[in-house]
């Protein structure tokens, strides 16, 4: 064959210029290489979305208008179980006071700070609630419990209902561009917090907020580079060694997969692109799937060596024989994961093209580099007669497939329909603290406030009045104070902060404290003057601006959640925004926006696109099939084990974990690359049993068993090994990512070595039946 | 002897110490009593003024406001300030004593009920009417409210400044520091740069359209504050200057006539 020739002489020219070519490679590989210097870790989460997403538009709007509320949220718990002591609330002041020197912090709100309004005489005085605690008595101390457990702003936020857990919240404003300030106000936040429970030994302390959740995706990113990757190298010495019994392979084989993974980084950081969580995996991935490669060139080479052939000879022959398996599954696994595009969101793109860009930087090094490296290293080989790859394993199961095609394509077809049924049963939930494991400070710390304090998700909207000042309407704070109450009715809600809580609280202060006049102004002109003193009586930091829009045309109104499911997340905000177009004017209506929803709206769509760009991609990698295999009807027969695995996937996914968030979409276009190279193989030595053996449909399939079975089974088990690790990630997308799709890769076997075969005697048996009769 | 050697080590020092060095915090602090002498004497006089709100996506909203002005010799100054727009706030007016030492005072009439309240003293440095000036940036600026240090001369669009730092001494202060550009020629000031209790920049306040009124005192007609931190900013204009104003007299300033004022 023509094209055998060209690779052979190419292989042999490989061979002779081996120092050259090596030389070549490094040049090239270290050019690309350098791009790595590049490479920057983006911590905010604002990159899961594209620019143009209404969730995000409309939150950086609202955040916009307002003020920015990153934010760090510190929780001290008295271990005495009482916040309203003189030694706890001094503490707190302490370390509000020193909270105020956060970096880029705007604001602190605690118990200490608290603006608290009250009539005297005919003054109405706002000031700090409990400040300066050393100089009160113990009715001064009943009076601010009093307070804080009665205030709508304190309870359930600030402080619990019982009076043992107290917050002390940091705003911060982060500088648009610059990726340390949260690992910065994170550091520093750590170290306060540090410095302060030394002093005071007496308080357990729990820190969470946006800061850290940014930081600590960013830390776990980093912490994935650092642990992931030489974790998978260990795999990946461990399998190659195991495989091929030669340190020479070891070596040949780290040095194709270490050169793939810096072109591939080095072209991301020349590309620009800012690396995240999921696509700090790609290393990892990259790895997982170019070890393929190296083992099957190595491998070959070390069996015709083992016949006897020289070494030199013997790569050549390798590099000849694998030169179109290994092109063809690369082709497919790019393919695959340049689906990852059709997601949401610039992580998942640059995983998709990291990864795909290392698997081709993969295969050109294992057809080049390799073969260079193979001529120049030593490999000792002891000659001996093989038995020729005789599993008895598969020969058995070769044999019972055969024997029982029919009951376990009855019981394969079943199975799968049903498990595939229950991917559909999958919720949506993208509760965003999940996405980090259990043993991660931030997620241990955030559980226990979300159980002890105050809920971690929320739910905001821009109320507008209609009019620039517009707010001080009676009807306007009305309206506010009967969505306020409608929220606080739910049961989902832990706390409702509006801005009418605000005006019933000065209205009574301006009334000498009169519960009675605990209710919105009754008059505009009252309601707004009110207002008026009371933000000139505001002290710095403390001002309403992250409340009311510059034109007092617009009120925030903020709601926090129990921790409930993104679909009951969904179900609250229709709710709301029902009520709301029920009850309120036009103008007032706002849809609900919160970092919750925004990431459960792009795992719908990116379920959806994903789909789509899965579908796109399988006609793709089947047109490949059809023109590899060199036949159309083998190329449609190979669709079903190629589409199957994934939704059996995900069916097992319902039943152990049942909820799908962001990063498990994209392994719908991860996997399919991957699954299809076990597809490719069984395939094309059927055939060429058929076509060129000349075999029974049931020798062809001994045939391919007995060829292709092994090196299938040990691909599967280092791409396994290689999500495992992946599944070791504290960062629950990454585990995530790989449990799915070493789910898929298992089940993707399972069907190959049964569904396939079955599949492919029924038809072929038909079909040579048919020809018999006639 | 120890008394002698005493008396002649400080005669050596007073006389090798050069007579004009000054450290720098003693610079400063002539400069700014110079800065407070080159406009001392301006008695009074009133304004009115438009404060444009602009927030980090452009919107904007006006406040229009009027006030009295007042020097008082050897105290802070009083000022009076009755707001015009929001309609819903119209005559509503706010009184202030600024004092060299302790907190203002500060009364605020409501016309809706027509009471006059105390506004908390010590709460000073809250953003005024929402915009980015806090109430101690609009109130006379004693040089007693701050320690002061001469950094040096530098030039600021061609003109020559002196640049002092400044350290609010009240602790209810929002600032760490305040860094002053006074021009050298007549002490007004033509920039001035607040950083917040974290030494982190904050705002920065340029002064223009200067106008010399009543021979001698220098207003700007135009104050232009700009937020670092959430990108928000508020324009000052100032108009209708009339100093030597025969309305205003100590009688301006009381409680009744806060009620009265228009």
């Amino acid at each position: 064959m023509g094209e055998n020739k060209k690779i052979q002489n190419f292989a042999n020219w490989v061979v002779k210029r081996r120092w050259f070519v090596l030389l070549g490679a490094i040049i090239l590989v270290m050019s690309a290489g350098s791009g790595g210097r590049f490479l920057t870790f983006n911590n905010d989460y604002h990159i899961f979305f594209d620019e143009d997403n209404p969730q995000v538009i409309a939150f950086d709007e609202l955040q916009d208008k307002y003020t920015k509320d990153d934010n760090a949220f510190i929780v001290v718990v008295p271990k005495s179980g009482n916040v309203f002591t003189k030694e706890t609330l001094a503490a707190v002041e302490e370390l509000e006071q020193m909270a105020w020197q956060v970096p880029y912090s705007t604001r602190v709100d605690a118990l200490s700070n608290y603006q608290h309004t009250r009539s005297v005489g005919d003054d109405m005085y706002v000031e700090n609630l409990a400040s300066d605690i050393e100089n009160k008595s113990d009715s001064a101390l009943q009076y601010i419990k009093t307070i804080a457990l009665r205030e709508p702003a304190l309870k359930n936020r600030i402080v619990n209902e019982e009076g043992t857990v107290t917050a002390i919240n940091v705003t911060v404003n982060l500088p648009m561009d610059s990726m340390n300030a949260p690992m910065e106000v994170m550091a520093y936040v750590r170290t306060l917090v540090d410095d302060w429970n030394e002093k005071y030994p007496e308080f357990d302390t729990y820190i969470s907020g946006i800061v850290m959740m940014n930081g600590s995706f960013a830390e776990l990113s980093m912490g994935d580079m650092m642990t992931l990757v030489p974790l998978m190298f260990l795999v990946i010495l461990l399998v190659v060694f195991l495989t091929t019994r030669s340190i020479s392979s070891m070596f040949t084989s780290l040095f194709v997969l270490f050169f793939s993974i810096m072109t591939a980084m080095g072209l991301a950081g020349w590309m620009g692109v800012e690396l995240t969580g999921p696509s700090s995996s790609a290393p990892t991935m990259i790895m997982t799937l170019a070890i393929a490669d190296s083992i099957h060139l190595l491998v070959t080479m070390l069996q015709l060596m083992r016949k006897g052939m020289p070494k030199r000879e013997a790569i050549v022959e390798s590099v000849r024989i694998n030169f179109m398996p290994v092109f063809i599954t690369s082709i497919t696994t790019i393919i695959g994961f340049l689906t990852l595009n059709f997601a949401e969101g610039a992580p998942f793109h640059d995983l998709g093209n990291i990864t795909a860009m290392g698997v081709a930087a993969a295969f050109f090094l294992s057809i080049v580099l390799l073969p260079a490296l193979v001529a120049i290293l030593p490999f000792k080989v002891k000659i001996k007669e093989e038995k020729e790859g005789k599993t008895p394993l598969l020969d058995k199961l070769a044999n019972f497939v055969i024997s029982k095609y029919k009951p376990i394509l009855v019981v394969s077809v079943i199975a799968v329909l049903g498990i595939s049924y229950l991917s559909l049963k999958n919720e949506l939930n993208n509760k965003f603290v999940e996405f980090f494991d259990e043993s991660v400070p931030f997620r241990s710390d955030t559980d226990f406030i979300s159980d002890n304090l105050t809920g971690i998700y929320n739910l905001e909207y821009s109320l507008g009045s209609g009019e620039a000042d517009g707010i001080s309407n009676p009807s306007y704070l009305n309206k506010l104070d009967e969505f306020e109450q409608w929220f606080k009715a739910q049961p989902e809600v832990v706390h409702v902060n509006s801005f009418s809580e605000v005006m019933r609280r000065v209205n009574a202060s301006m009334h000498g404290d009169d519960v009675k006049y605990y209710k919105v102004p009754e008059n505009k002109q009252q309601a707004a003057q009110f207002l008026l003193l009371y933000e000139m009586s505001l002290p710095y930091g403390l001002d309403l601006n992250n409340q009311i829009n510059v034109d007092k045309s617009e009120t925030r109104f903020t709601v926090t959640l129990k921790n409930i499911s993104s679909n009951e997340m969904i179900a609250l905000t229709a709710k709301a925004e029902q009520w709301l177009r029920d009850n309120a004017p036009e103008t007032m209506f706002s849809h609900g926006i919160s970092t919750a929803l925004m990431f459960s709206h792009i795992t719908k769509t990116n379920m959806d696109s994903m789909l789509q760009g899965g579908l796109g991609a399988l006609i793709l990698i089947s047109l490949i099939l059809i023109f590899a295999l060199r036949s159309f009807k083998y190329g449609m027969i190979s669709l079903i084990p190629n589409i199957t695995p994934i939704a059996v996937a995900f069916g097992i996914w319902f039943m152990i974990v049942g909820e799908i968030n962001m990063a498990v979409t994209v392994v719908l276009g991860m996997t399919l690359g991957i699954v299809v190279d076990d597809t490719i193989h069984l395939l094309s030595k059927y055939i060429r049993a058929r076509r060129e053996l000349n075999k029974s449909p049931e020798d062809a399939i001994r045939y391919a068993f007995q060829t292709v079975g092994r090196a299938i089974i040990v691909t599967t088990i280092v791409l396994t090994a290689g999500f495992s690790v992946l599944m070791q990630s504290n960062f629950g997308f990454n585990s995530d990512m790989g449990k799915l799709t070493a789910i898929t890769i298992v089940v993707a076997l399972i069907l190959d070595l049964l569904l396939l075969p079955a599949l492919l005697l029924t038809i072929d048996k038909v079909r040579t039946k048919i020809k018999n009769n006639l | 002897m120890k008394s002698i050697i005493t008396v002649i080590i400080a005669a050596t020092l007073v006389v090798f110490t050069p007579t004009k060095a000054q450290t720098p915090e003693e610079k400063g602090l002539n400069i700014s009593k110079k800065a407070e002498l080159a406009d001392n004497g301006w008695g009074n006089y009133s304004s009115t003024s438009v404060m444009t709100l602009k927030n980090r996506n452009g919107q904007t909203t006006t406040r229009k406001t009027h006030g009295y002005f007042m020097e008082v010799e050897g105290d802070g100054d009083k000022s009076l300030t009755i707001f015009d727009t929001p309609k819903d706030v119209k005559g509503t007016a706010s009184m202030t004593f600024t004092h060299k030492v302790g907190d203002d005072d500060q009364w605020l009439y409501l016309p809706s009920i027509k009471r006059v309240k105390r506004i908390s003293s010590s709460n000073k440095s809250g953003p005024f009417m929402g915009s980015e000036f806090a109430f101690e940036d609009l109130s006379s600026q004693e040089v007693e409210k701050y320690k002061h240090k001469y950094i040096g001369l530098v030039k600021l669009n061609g003109v020559v400044c002196y640049k002092l730092e400044r350290y609010p001494i009240a602790k209810t202060s929002g600032y760490k520091k305040v860094i002053a550009y006074l021009n050298k020629e007549n002490y007004r000031p033509e920039k001035v740069i607040f950083y917040d209790r974290k030494d982190s920049k904050l705002k920065t306040l340029t002064y223009s359209s200067y106008k010399k009124y009543a021979g001698k005192y220098w207003r700007a007609n135009q104050m232009k504050m700009v937020n670092h931190q959430n990108g928000k900013e508020t324009l000052l204009n100032f108009s209708n200057m009339k100093f030597n104003d025969e309305t205003i007299t100590e009688e301006t300033y009381t409680q009744n006539s806060l009620k009265r004022a228009k």
